[in-house]
């Protein structure tokens, strides 16, 4: 009786986890901008985390502990690395090459404001 | 006791596979990237220690204690620090939709320190981002 209840739960969350998985790898694929990936990875490590876990305690053992551990901290360098790499890259696309000018709606500074606090 | 403790582990992996279901539906359906971040902190905290906690009561071992609460610990400590650092540069890149905002304290904190906000950009658009 208390096997079959674990057993469907376990399948329920099997279920929910692939569907969300499923939905992570669209977003990641549709974008648009490259930041969208970068936070879709991160729920896609955190859906294959909650996986490991699910089997983990389907079999009972605790194999795949330490791999949930190095996918936690992999999804932090990930997120960190990328977000930097993305901000570099931005700097020259902030302002239009042609026009000199700032896109719409773009944080610009004042030429004559002072030194920033 | 180890029947409960069994079925309370498998409720607890199933709420933290719903917080990941939430987050994915959130995922694909919001509108810009500073929502669909709001989306998808949810099961990088609290379900991961949803699924922590069920992982433990299932297992009931102190190896996989000391594993779990290393691993909820790790995230609860490194998931804001990325969090901030991608909101940061989608707000450095100017990907936010400003027509979705109420509110934009930060433009208000940037006026102060001598930075300047241009217009916003027409409806619809998300931003020179979308251009590449």
């Amino acid at each position: 009786m208390v096997d079959m209840v674990v057993m469907v739960m376990v399948s329920a969350s099997a279920l929910m986890l692939g569907v969300a998985a499923v939905l992570t790898v669209v977003r990641m694929s549709r974008g648009p901008s490259s930041l969208d990936r970068v936070v879709a990875a991160d729920v896609l490590i955190a859906v294959v985390i909650a996986a490991l876990a699910l089997e983990a305690i389907l079999n009972d053992h605790s194999t795949t502990l330490p791999v949930m551990l190095v996918l936690s901290l992999l999804g932090f360098a990930g997120a960190v690395s990328i977000a930097r790499f993305v901000a570099d890259r931005d700097k020259a696309t902030r302002w239009d090459v042609e026009s000199q000018q700032p896109p719409p709606g773009a944080v610009e500074r004042r030429p004559d404001a002072g030194e920033r606090r | 006791m180890s029947a409960v403790l069994d079925v309370l582990g498998a409720l607890f992996v199933l709420l933290g596979a719903f917080l990941c279901l939430a987050a994915a539906v959130g995922l694909a359906r919001f509108p810009d990237v500073l929502s669909r971040m709001h989306a998808a902190t949810k099961p990088q905290t609290l379900g991961l220690i949803l699924v922590a906690t069920g992982v433990e009561l299932s297992l009931r071992s102190w190896a996989a204690f000391g594993t779990v609460v290393l691993i909820a610990g790790l995230q609860l400590t490194t998931a804001p620090v990325a969090a901030h650092l991608v909101s940061r540069t989608v707000y450095r890149s100017n990907q936010v939709r400003r027509d979705l905002l109420d509110r934009d304290d930060l433009a208000e904190d940037l006026a102060e320190a001598g930075f300047t906000l241009g217009p916003a950009p027409e409806e619809g658009s998300e931003g020179p981002a979308d251009r590449r």
